[in-house]
This record gives C-alpha cells, sequence and structure tokens, in this order.
C-alpha cells in the first residue's frame, strides 16, 4: 500500500515543516517513507510544495504522480495540482485564502478556514500546524501523538522555542477536525 | 528505529563523510547541490575541519589535490557544467594517484542544461573524464541509507587504491529526504600514508608530481595504473539483484532510475511478467561479470536511463550478442513514473513474444 500526499502553498506559509512533520511520524511508526521538497528560488513567496509518500514497502519514486491526498494552502496551488489528484482522493483546501474550489467531481473537498482560526488563536503562522492537525485528524495517516512526542527531534535545538506553540497548533486542527468534518 | 533520522541526500553524504573523517571541502555553488556545502560549511567548523568557497571549479578541485597530498581526507562536490570544469583536476588526482572524493550531483545538460534530475555525465563519470590514461571508480547509490554508506566505503578506496573517487548521484538523489541510519565509521587496515608531503624532517624529500618527460618511465608510470584498473576491476563491482531468480526479462538501470524501475518491476509483476531487475551500484567498473552470468539464462534485457542511452554501451558489451538488449530513455530531467516503465516493458513482451 501506498499513499502519496501533496502539500502546496506560498512559500513562508510553513507547508514544508508541516510535510516534514509528517514524514517523521511515519518513520516513528515503522513505515518506509520518503520526502521531497520543492521550492521556488525565493525566500518568501514562492511556489511551494512537499510530497510525502508513505508505505509499508520500499518507495520506487518519491514524485507525485497521482496523490492520494492534496493540502492546499493558496489559489495557484490548487490550479496547479488539482488535477493531478488520484480518482477519489480528498482535497484539503485552507478556505480563508483559497476563494476557487476545484472543478472535478470525482475528488472530495475538506474546507477549513485555517488561516482564520490560526489568527483568532495562536497566530497566522501557525496556519500550517492547524491544517496539519486537521488532516490527521481526518486521515489519520500517523498519530498525532508521535508528532507531539517527537517534536523536540523535528524541531531540533535551535527552534525548540516553538515547541509549545506547534503543538497547541495541532491541538485547535484535530480539535477542529473532531466537530466540524 | 529510534536511531534512525530524515535526511536529505546532500545532508546525508555531507555527514558520512565527516564520519569517515574527511576534514577538508572545497567547492564552488552550484544547483543541485548547494545544501551540501551549506552543510559543510556549518559542520567543519563544529569539527575543525577546513571549508572553503573557492574562487571556481577549477580553484576548488586543485585545493582538493593540495589537501590530499598533505594526507587530508578531502573532497569536493559539484553538479554536471562544475564537474566539467574539475576535469583538467581529476586527472592530475589520478596521475599523482592521491586520493579524493568528488561527488556529482547531475543536472539536465548538455551545456547550462536545467537543474532537473538527470543521468547524461554517465560516459564523462566512467570514461575517466578529464585527459589522459585514466578511471576513477564511480558509485551510483539509489537511496539515502546507501548513499550515507558509500559514502564513507568510498573515502576507504580512495585510500587503498591511491586513487579520485566518485559519486554520481542525480538531483533526486540530492532533494529526497528518507529514514537514515547515520552509522559510525569502521575502522579498517588502510595502507600507510607514505606519500605525502608532510616535511622532509629526518627523511629523503618525497615529490608528486603528474611530469613526467622520460617516455619509458612514462609508459611504465600508465601500466602502474593500468594493474590498479586491473585490480579494481577485480575487487569493486557490486550490483543488486531483483526478483531475478524466474525473471525472462532483465531491466537494467542504475540510481534514480533503478528506483523508478523497481516499482516498474513490482507492477509488471502484478500483471503476471516475470521481469526482474538489475542495478549496477558501481558504474566503473561496470558488474560485467553478473551481467554474463544471467545472460546465460535470460535472452531479453531492457536498460532503462533518464539520458538518451549511455550505460547501454557498457550492457552491450557485456552481454556480447548472446541476449537481445533494447533502450527506452527520458532526458532532459523528465523523471517518468513507474507505470510508464511498467508500459514500456510491457510493449516489449508483447513485441517480443517472449512467453511464446
Amino acid at each position: 500500500m501506498l499513499i502519496k500526499t501533496v502539500m502546496s502553498g506560498i512559500g513562508g506559509q510553513g507547508i514544508l515543516f508541516s510535510g516534514l512533520c509528517m514524514a517523521w511520524a511515519a518513520m516513528y511508526e515503522g513505515h518506509f517513507v520518503t520526502y521531497l521538497p520543492s521550492y521556488g528560488a525565493e525566500m518568501r513567496g514562492g511556489v511551494t510544495s512537499c510530497t510525502i509518500a508513505i508505505s509499508d514497502e520500499e518507495i520506487a519514486s518519491p514524485i507525485p504522480s497521482a496523490p492520494d491526498y492534496l493540502v492546499l494552502m493558496d489559489n495557484l496551488s490548487l490550479a496547479r495540482l488539482q488535477s493531478q489528484c488520484a480518482s477519489g482522493g480528498e482535497v484539503f483546501i485552507n478556505t480563508s485564502i483559497v476563494s476557487d474550489r476545484p472543478i472535478r467531481g470525482d475528488i472530495e473537498l475538506v474546507e477549513i478556514p485555517v488561516t482564520d482560526l490560526a489568527e483568532s488563536s495562536i497566530g497566522v503562522r501557525y496556519a500550517n500546524m492547524i491544517m496539519l492537525g486537521a488532516f490527521i485528524g481526518r486521515t489519520h495517516l500517523v498519530k498525532a501523538s508521535t508528532i507531539i512526542g517527537n517534536m523536540d527531534k523535528i524541531l531540533g535545538k535551535e527552534k525548540a522555542r516553538f515547541k509549545d506553540k506547534n503543538i497547541e497548533a495541532i491541538n485547535i486542527g484535530l480539535e477542529y477536525t473532531s466537530k466540524e468534518t | 528505529m529510534k536511531d534512525k533520522v530524515l535526511m536529505k541526500g546532500t545532508d546525508a553524504l555531507a555527514e558520512a563523510a565527516i564520519q569517515a573523517g574527511c576534514r577538508c571541502y572545497f567547492g564552488y555553488p552550484i544547483t543541485p547541490q548547494n545544501e551540501l556545502p551549506e552543510y559543510m560549511a556549518r559542520r567543519m567548523a563544529e569539527v575543525g575541519g577546513v571549508f572553503l568557497q573557492g574562487e571556481s571549479e577549477i580553484a576548488s578541485i586543485n585545493m582538493v589535490l593540495g589537501a590530499a597530498a598533505s594526507g587530508v581526507r578531502a573532497m569536493t562536490s559539484s553538479s554536471s557544467p562544475g564537474i566539467s570544469l574539475k576535469q583538467e583536476g581529476i586527472s592530475f588526482l589520478a596521475a599523482m594517484e592521491l586520493p579524493a572524493l568528488i561527488v556529482n550531483i547531475m543536472r539536465g545538460g548538455p551545456g547550462l542544461g536545467k537543474i532537473a534530475p538527470n543521468q547524461g555525465d554517465y560516459y564523462q563519470a566512467t570514461r575517466g573524464g578529464g585527459h589522459g590514461d585514466y578511471r576513477t571508480p564511480v558509485f551510483a547509490p539509489a537511496s539515502i541509507q546507501e548513499l550515507y554508506d558509500i559514502t564513507m566505503y568510498a573515502f576507504d578506496v580512495a585510500d587503498i587504491y591511491r586513487t579520485p573517487v566518485m559519486i554520481l548521484g542525480d538531483g533526486m538523489m540530492g532533494q529526497i529526504v528518507e529514514p537514515t541510519i547515520c552509522r559510525k565509521r569502521q575502522k579498517i587496515d588502510l595502507p600507510p600514508k607514505d606519500y605525502i608531503l608532510d616535511g622532509a624532517r629526518k627523511r629523503p624529500s618525497r615529490i608528486i608530481r603528474s611530469l613526467i618527460l622520460d617516455t619509458l618511465e612514462m609508459e611504465e608510470h600508465n601500466w602502474k595504473l593500468k594493474r590498479k584498473y586491473d585490480l579494481m576491476r577485480g575487487k569493486l563491482p557490486q550490483h543488486e539483484e531483483f526478483m531475478m531468480a524466474d525473471a525472462k526479462l532483465i531491466i537494467v538501470a542504475y540510481g534514480t532510475a533503478a528506483r523508478i524501475a523497481k516499482g516498474a518491476v513490482k507492477r509488471a509483476r502484478r500483471e503476471g511478467l516475470a521481469v526482474g531487475l538489475l542495478r549496477p551500484i558501481t558504474l566503473w567498473p561496470f558488474p560485467t561479470q553478473a551481467i554474463q552470468e544471467i545472460a546465460k539464462k535470460v535472452k531479453h534485457f531492457l536498460v532503462f536511463e533518464m539520458s538518451t542511452g549511455q550505460m547501454i554501451d557498457d550492457v552491450l558489451l557485456a552481454l556480447g550478442g548472446k541476449a537481445e538488449c533494447e533502450f527506452y530513455g527520458r532526458p532532459g530531467g523528465v523523471v517518468p513514473t513507474p507505470m510508464e516503465i511498467t508500459r514500456i516493458v510491457g510493449r516489449y513482451w508483447v513485441q517480443k513474444e517472449i512467453l511464446g
């Protein structure tokens, strides 16, 4: 079984880190995993995405041929990626920023206003982690507890001070999923 | 599980080099391998080594030469156009029999090409690359763990045979992040470095040079190198076999292409096609003998490369006409999917009527 997820947004939204958290968790839960980042030359504002492949056997190709899940943080990501999604796949959309909707009828849409949720709670910079919490709360691809339990290792020494807020953000996402979707 | 970490290819390679005792890195920036010098810049400061961004690729490879001559484990890295610039230095390293590691994270070419993954530098890597009658061992890992392990091993090979060694990856191998166990270095018996320039106090002076004007002396130097290359041909070849026991068609692919091919083999097997994969891990010396052994049983080969076809020459040389061999390639930075390769395998299967 091979499940591919593409997370995509604008450089600076933190989508690479969300994907990396999921990849670490998949590894700790004993799966084969690959994580392939892709980003523009810009420090902020470029097209940014990552592909996380999780499998119970060796992963042949880390590139997203027909991802089962899409996590989209901006309009451009939706325009760029919706045609790639596997039929029957799920598309998670940050409705605070994404005004468009997929034109395909064969994919399931999950709408979460993560930027609004972040702004009204712990700050807009944590929208990515709220999305991650909401995403795994619904898909159960990895356990939230695995990410939370290993946050020290994932963040490393330099960013250790962001641990608590990241965990709080994941919990906000989890809570939103359990109530709304 | 707990000792595994997620590592990017370039970081894993750099960390393995540090663990292997590499204490000098010289390089000049080029995408898609810039994360490697970035990692080195930080880590060399921590371990008391030297990180230096040269004024050019040519300067960097000659700094490697200088460090190697003084007995330090040294390396450089670049991507295709940068590696072309380093060829003179690599030729000199080979001539002077100095150990060094050169990493090529291949990108599209010729010329400046593009920064997407590509396998167009196979000829350059396996045929020596620079001028003169020499070879360099070339390793082509296909996972981050293997990249890590091979980097450590490559430094030992360089010291044992006193030769520059190349690791040939591509943009994908550099960028992909995978679980990796950062093993500590296994100490092995290495020949004493009795050639290095460390001050001629209480010993006769030593000279490391590549200019040999006496014809017979030069000839003997060439034969000496040849004997060394023959020794490597006997000892170094490595390859991986996957689902080959009952295979009627063998895909030959290396590096990223081999990963994709492995996925294609699994897919083809689900369709009932008896397909296997042979993945050369060393590109020079090429696993010629392994292919010759297999060709006694299997009569159909398909070479898949992310180029217009270079390794296929080595496969054809190995086969010597004893089996049929076709080629499929995607140059230009295209990374095909396993499904695409499965389709090619299916087409080949039907065209050659392998079952009939």
